[in-house]
């Protein structure tokens, strides 16, 4: 026993014992005064081994660690407690082959949606479940920020101990580890002393507290970071972007990286206020104009004729990707730096849909309205994006702005979530499901009402037409993360195996009764661990 | 792990103890079970499914043949029964089953034991009376068929005879290995113990025989294995003298001897009926064998007393005990000094959860019962201990377990190091002092469940670490 002591005074004549036995009595016969031979050498050890464990004391203490801090949040109601456990437990579970995935739900992918759940109504994990907890978010990158914040403090302090979990400890704002923010010279030291990802976790939690301090503390060091680093400091300014930014981003324009001076000038003209918008804005308004050769209800382009110092010092790119004409590379760049309240005032008071709606003379047409997007994006204004957005009904070739599925879903994604649902919800029940999938993942989780219809409904029409439900199993998933749970009802009469229709595939209508009992089962684990979690079930 | 209902109030007088997952899935004959019985633990494929007071839970299982299974528990044995043909014992039905009736009180609440069910459920009742007065009438002997006590006593004197036998080869054994030195055996490695192992067997006495190939791991286990060498060997060199010589030993520890050797002895103390509260469960595997250990702690006697069930050939052991509950039940306990090894005899009423731990001690007082332990039976390895507020410390490779008011510490047990519950026992202290049930002998202290001291959790509750 290592750390236990034994009674004094036995020790040496225990260890003649050992040497006597390790070399053989034949060859080390015992010390003087014991009957010779192996049957005393063993009679001694025996009494010498149960001496020894019966006297047996404590050891020493070793240095304790700090305990961990207070978690003042409320513990998990017992019904959910024993849910996390199962499905920490099922995750562990080694997974089998491959094949169908049968009628039960997908435990392991409730996991994030029971997290996210549990962290809006503000729960405590359960002490005894941590380990595992960080276990999956150790295995899991994607559950990370869930799992860590539920962990909270006594989870960061468990894995201050336990180098597997190491990764708790990086980056996560708020951590234990990070110094108070108000504690200057703690800030400082770590600023100056920290590796690279705990000093973005610094300016990251300093910026939510103090935006001004975050500055000054970036500016203290700025000229001594390596270029990459700048980049990701910069990048940090993002979140809580305000017009006391703007003299350090127009500094940065000038700087040394290419990638600084663009990221310092995207982060300008997302400031409208801005002078870079500003000098963005008189750029663009002599290339875009009311066409007054038709009298005003026409839009006239004039792309840029040449791309001087001070436009590229402003962040325009000079030589266009191949493939592309410089000029139209240019006009892109201004119009998607420029404001977006600029084009009303010079379109005659025009609204955003109006302006959108104008025809544009010569075939620029496509290029300025895909500026136009990217400008929505970038100044997060819901009304460029509606106008650009269009109908949902509409083909998205014949659309006003853009065709691009991913151009659109961020524009989706600056409008309020209701009216987001509604366009998706209209969208599908005019061009059902083969395009939506990337734009049903903007969507607010629950479903609303009538996206969860217009969604279920395409299902069935996919069903009726005879395919595979696996043709359509990436929505299929996503109805089951994101229906609302009350659904269920109304899709209990689909889970029948209905005649196969003369045209179907074979056996698609078992396949798809499977996946209907799989998505009803599994939005009724859902309603149930809502309510597990003292949910009124939504 | 938590067995109560929080403040709800129950619709039963005697609450129903819902197990924990872990638990179901300890009985789990094989990871193909665990699997599918894993698949089956949602409501979906149940219909009629329902659990009442008593600890019975029943539901019906869609299979792909028409009519569904009907698969019952009854989680006070447990007991199993399914109208499936699988083979597994407990099979996926009743796994399934299980693991709903653990995690989803809305989709299996209490309700009427339909007749299928019942008949079953009766049957069983009635013949469990029968059972404990038969183990509780104190009839000795090697079980059925032993109607001819002359030929009883002559088959045991036989094996006696191999039994000495044996023992005289193993000292033979043992004294030409020191005579030769230990220093040798590094090289001879494990065949040489292997064959003395097998020949233990043939003498009938596998309690030398697992102690002969326990021998044979020890100069591959690190750093110190001579000292540890010499140890066994001379504890199994005391063992072989005292069975030589168990003429002359008082009867109470000549049964002590009886059973390290490997004979079995039977449950036949007096019975003792009280609270036992459940501390640990925990399968140790042994070649073919599972060996299932159940920690109990009496309440009112203060006892604390040792389950054994073994598995064998793909069976999980037979009995189950959910960690964390008190039953009312009588056990019968083993005869030997020191021995703690008891036999489940009649249960009166469902389990019910308690977080209450057995009365804590020092670390000193835990180091100091197992030494008192080792009077009674020198070849203990460790004595079920709890420890009162202690807090796990990390220290060099491993952790202790220290005792804030004199700064004693007992270290953890290597065994314990690699083991997640280790984990859980850190993450419910949180630096804090913690009450800990274990295993405290010579190599340390192996803790197999926790109480949090300062539990806001709800209920105390009973945190098994294994």
């Amino acid at each position: 026993m290592p750390a236990t002591e034994p009674m004094p005074g036995t020790t040496t004549a225990w260890e003649e014992l050992v040497t006597s036995a390790l070399l053989g009595t034949d060859r080390r016969p015992l010390p003087a005064g014991a009957a010779p031979g192996p049957i005393t050498l063993l009679d001694e050890a025996a009494l010498h081994t149960v001496r020894r464990r019966a006297g047996l004391r404590p050891a020493t203490a070793a240095a304790r660690p700090g305990t961990a801090p207070a978690d003042p949040r409320p513990p998990l109601p017992p019904a959910a407690r024993r849910r996390l456990a199962q499905l920490l437990a099922d995750r562990s579970a080694p997974s089998g082959g491959g094949g169908r995935r049968g009628t039960a739900p997908d435990l392991t992918e409730l996991i994030p949606q029971w997290l996210a759940a549990a962290d809006r109504r503000g729960f405590r994990a359960p002490a005894s479940l941590l380990p595992p907890l960080l276990d999956a978010a150790r295995a899991r990158t994607d559950l990370r920020p869930q799992a860590l914040a539920f962990a909270g403090p006594r989870g960061l302090w468990l894995a201050g101990l336990n180098p597997e979990w190491k990764f708790a400890l990086r980056g996560s704002p708020g951590s234990a580890l990070l110094p108070d923010v108000t504690d200057d010279d703690a800030v400082h030291r770590l600023w100056e002393e920290g590796l690279f990802a705990e000093r973005v976790a610094l300016l990251g939690a300093v910026r939510a507290h103090d935006p001004g301090g975050a500055l000054a503390l970036l500016t203290s060091t700025w000229s001594t970071e390596r270029a990459e680093d700048r980049l990701m400091f910069l990048d940090s300014l993002r979140a809580g972007l305000s017009a006391a930014d703007e003299p350090f981003l127009e500094q940065a324009l000038s700087d040394r990286s290419r990638n600084v001076r663009a990221t310092a000038a995207e982060l300008l003209s997302a400031l409208p206020e801005s002078a870079l918008a500003g000098r963005m804005a008189a750029r663009a308004s002599s290339c875009v104009n009311p066409d007054l050769t038709v009298g005003a209800a026409a839009v006239a382009v004039e792309a840029p004729h040449e791309c001087d110092a001070a436009m590229q010092r402003d962040g325009v790119v000079a030589v266009p990707p191949s493939g592309r004409g410089e000029r139209s590379w240019w006009l892109g760049q201004l119009v998607e730096a420029t404001p977006l309240s600029v084009w009303p005032a010079r379109f005659g008071g025009r609204t955003a849909q109006e302006i959108v709606a104008l025809p544009v003379a010569d075939g620029w047409g496509e290029e300025l309205r895909a500026a136009w997007c990217r400008a929505a994006v970038r100044q997060r204004d819901p009304e460029w994006a509606r106008a650009l957005l269009g109908a949902a009904s509409l083909p998205p070739s014949n659309g006003p702005g853009t065709a691009s599925l991913a151009e659109r879903s961020k524009l989706l994604a600056t409008l309020p979530g209701a009216e987001r649902a509604a366009w998706v919800a209209d969208f599908v029940a005019a061009h059902g499901l083969s395009e939506a999938f990337q734009l049903l993942g903007v969507c607010p989780v629950p479903w609303a009402a009538p996206l969860g219809r217009s969604v279920v409904d395409a299902l069935d029409i996919a069903r009726d037409a005879g395919s595979y439900p696996w043709s359509f199993s990436g929505v299929m998933g996503l109805a089951e993360r994101c229906l609302n749970p009350a659904e269920a009802g109304r899709l209990e009469v689909l889970t029948t195996t209905p005649d196969e229709p003369e045209d179907a595939s074979p056996g698609a209508a078992g396949y798809w009764s499977e996946a209907f009992r799989r998505l009803v089962s599994t939005l009724r684990l859902r309603a149930v661990m809502d309510e597990e979690l003292g949910a009124e079930t939504a | 792990m938590l067995l109560t209902h929080g403040g709800e109030p129950l619709r039963t007088a005697a609450p129903v103890v819902r197990w924990t997952v872990e638990q179901v899935l300890a009985l789990a004959p094989d990871e193909a079970s665990r699997k599918a019985g894993g698949r089956l633990g949602s409501a979906g494929p149940w219909s009629g499914a329902g659990c009442d007071a008593s600890g019975s839970v029943w539901g019906l299982c869609k299979g792909s043949g028409s009519k569904p299974y009907r698969t019952v528990v009854d989680t006070t044995g447990p007991a199993y029964k399914c109208s499936c043909p699988s083979r597994k014992f407990p099979c996926k039905h009743a796994l399934g089953l299980l693991l709903l009736w653990a995690s989803d009180e809305a989709a299996l609440g209490p309700a009427e034991v339909p007749d299928w069910a019942g008949e079953w459920l009766d049957g069983r009742r009635s013949r469990a009376p029968q059972k404990t007065d038969r183990a509780g009438d104190g009839t000795v002997g090697a079980g059925t068929g032993s109607a001819d006590p002359a030929a009883a006593r002559r088959r045991a004197e036989r094996r006696a005879e191999r039994i000495t036998g044996g023992a005289q080869e193993l000292e033979q054994r043992l004294t030409d290995l020191l005579r030769g030195g230990l220093a040798a055996t590094d090289q001879s490695g494990y065949g040489l113990w292997e064959e003395t192992a097998a020949r233990m067997v043939d003498a009938q006495a596998p309690g030398l025989a697992g102690r002969v190939r326990e021998l044979g791991a020890i100069p591959a286990s690190g750093p110190g294995w001579p000292v540890r060498l010499l140890e066994e060997c001379a504890l199994l060199h005391l063992l072989d003298t005292a069975w030589l010589g168990i003429a002359r030993l008082p009867e109470p520890l000549a049964a002590t001897v009886r059973t390290r050797v490997g004979l079995t002895a039977s449950a036949d103390g007096p019975p003792v009926r009280d609270h036992w509260l459940v501390l640990a469960q925990y399968d140790t595997p042994d070649g073919k064998i599972v060996t299932r250990r159940i920690w109990l702690y009496g309440r009112d006697s203060g006892r604390t007393a040792l389950l054994l069930s073994f598995g064998a050939a793909g069976r999980s052991p037979g009995q189950a005990l959910p960690v964390g509950v008190s039953i009312d039940a009588e056990l019968t306990p083993y005869r030997g000094a020191g021995q703690l090894r008891a036999e489940l005899g009649g249960q009166f009423g469902a389990p019910v959860p308690t977080g209450t731990p057995p009365p804590g001690s020092t670390t000193t007082a835990a180091v100091a019962a197992y030494g008192r332990a080792l009077r009674e039976d020198p070849w203990l390895e460790s004595w079920p201990v709890t420890l009162r507020a202690v807090i796990p410390v990390p220290s060099g490779d491993g952790w202790q377990l220290v005792d804030p008011a004199d700064d004693t510490a007992l270290p953890v047990a290597p065994s314990a190091l690699s083991r997640p519950g280790l984990w859980k026992l850190v993450a419910i202290s949180g630096g804090a002092p913690v009450t800990v049930f274990g295993e405290c002998g010579h190599r340390g202290f192996d803790p197999l469940a926790a109480w949090a001291d300062s539990c806001d959790d709800g209920a105390a509750e009973t945190v098994p670490l294994i």
